[in-house]
């Protein structure tokens, strides 16, 4: 139970996604623009992670690992289909976005609405792919991986709400022409990052 | 979009419409793999080879994708042409793909990709997409590539592993910057980055977060 309050505290803060990896940028940036959205595609990005890395460490180790296939037969022992890893991650990530879509509309009107725009381009967020292939290098087991994605997602949607938060603020500031936008928002997250650093000494 | 030529195809995505200061596409990457030279070129030379073959046989096939799944065709023709890169790289510099890790897989989801084989190559002949997936790939490399020469002079006094400031930990005389060499400096550069392009080409400063623009913002929201 330690093991895994501590790997989802890692996950979370020390080895955030976005602010120490890099991840998910591009909609992190795209989306930060008003606290209600970024709350939208936190929960979004939380609810696929959530669901996509346990899938594929599943994939992984019942496909994909060398020796993985020998559940079928004996025979296949030596295959390694590892090299299809890519296409079979981004496959599931995929699939799964469009059902947890499906689902929702189904089912959860409300919360569809809620994050409907959101849904479609969570498939091509790199925090979800980064997420599996991180699970993969690491050999994570499927509670492992659970947590992790659960954790990262929590992580990204904790960094993208205090960006939001921040960037709305500083629209009363004047900042010099050339660095409003884009250029003030990757200062603001260089410093944000620059204080989640602060967690990296922590050890549970 | 259909009469744009070959040569503003080729230089836009440099510095008018850079794919990372302007678009604002592929960042994720663009800092994670730049604390030193050698491994941003390899990433580089990956993601313009990928964007310029993604581009072209996306345009090659425009006509017959479907729209309603062009997105899952477009993600799996860039996933295989991101397989034989990573393979590539496995094969001739080991070294670099280890620490490039899970970096050449995320140039699947990388938004420069996507967004111009979804903004250009759908629309475009296998010829001009071809040149505008280079030009992209190219814009991407220039930042990429500027912010790697900081962060490794800076942070260890070396460029392309080769010593240039002799740093004092081994007998020199420069005291090496370890901030640079840590996650937030990636993301000072490139925000100087873009405010060195902005002041140099001041149309594509953004108006949004000017008091005078949001006092003109809300008067357009009371008239709505």
């Amino acid at each position: 139970m330690e093991h895994y309050l501590s790997l989802a505290t890692k996950a979370i803060f020390v080895e955030n996604m976005a602010l120490a990896y890099f991840l998910g940028m591009c909609s992190f940036l795209a989306v930060s623009k008003k606290t209600e959205t970024a709350v939208g595609l936190g929960f979004a990005v939380i609810f696929v992670l959530g669901i996509t890395t346990p899938l594929n460490q599943l994939l992984v180790s019942g496909l994909l690992e060398p020796g993985a296939l020998t559940w079928l037969s004996e025979d296949f022992a030596d295959i390694d289909l590892s090299f299809l890893s890519f296409l079979a991650l981004i496959g599931t990530i995929a699939a799964a976005v469009q059902i947890v879509e499906m689902i929702l509309d189904r089912y959860s009107p409300e919360l569809y609405n809620a994050l409907g725009v959101f849904l479609p381009l969570i498939a091509v967020n790199c925090a979800i792919l980064g997420a599996s292939l991180f699970m993969q290098e690491r050999d994570y087991t499927l509670g492992e991986a659970t947590v992790f994605g659960l954790g990262s997602g929590i992580g990204w949607a904790l960094a993208v709400v205090a960006l939001a938060a921040i960037r709305e603020k500083i629209r009363y500031s004047n900042v010099p022409g050339p660095l409003r936008g884009l250029g003030i928002t990757f200062i603001t997250v260089g410093l944000m990052s620059v204080g989640f650093m602060a967690f990296a000494g922590i050890q549970l | 979009m259909a009469d744009v030529n070959p040569r503003e195809a080729l230089i836009d995505p440099l510095f008018n419409n850079n794919p990372i200061s302007l678009q604002v596409l592929g960042i994720c990457s663009a800092l994670a793999v730049t604390t030193k030279m050698s491994t941003a070129l390899v990433m580089c030379l990956a993601v313009t080879a990928v964007t310029t073959l993604s581009n072209t046989s996306i345009s090659l096939l425009r006509n017959r994708i479907p729209p309603s799944i062009r997105i899952i065709v477009q993600l799996t023709i860039i996933a295989s042409l991101v397989i034989i890169t990573d393979q590539i790289l496995k094969a001739f510099v080991f070294e670099i793909s280890k620490q490039l890790s899970v970096f050449v897989g995320l140039i699947i989801t990388n938004c420069i990709v996507m967004g111009r084989a979804e903004a250009f190559a759908m629309q475009n002949p296998p010829k001009l997409a071809a040149i505008d997936g280079f030009a992209n790939g190219l814009g991407y490399s220039i930042v990429l590539m500027a912010v790697a020469f900081f962060r490794e002079l800076l942070g260890s006094g070396k460029l392309f592993g080769f010593t240039i400031l002799h740093p004092v930990n081994e007998g020199g005389w420069y005291v090496t910057n370890g901030l640079m060499l840590l996650a937030p400096a990636a993301f000072f550069l490139i925000g100087c980055f873009i405010w060195a392009v902005r002041s140099w080409k001041p149309e594509q400063i953004e108006e949004e977060f000017h008091v005078g623009a949001l006092l003109e913002f809300s008067n357009e929201g009371n008239l709505r």
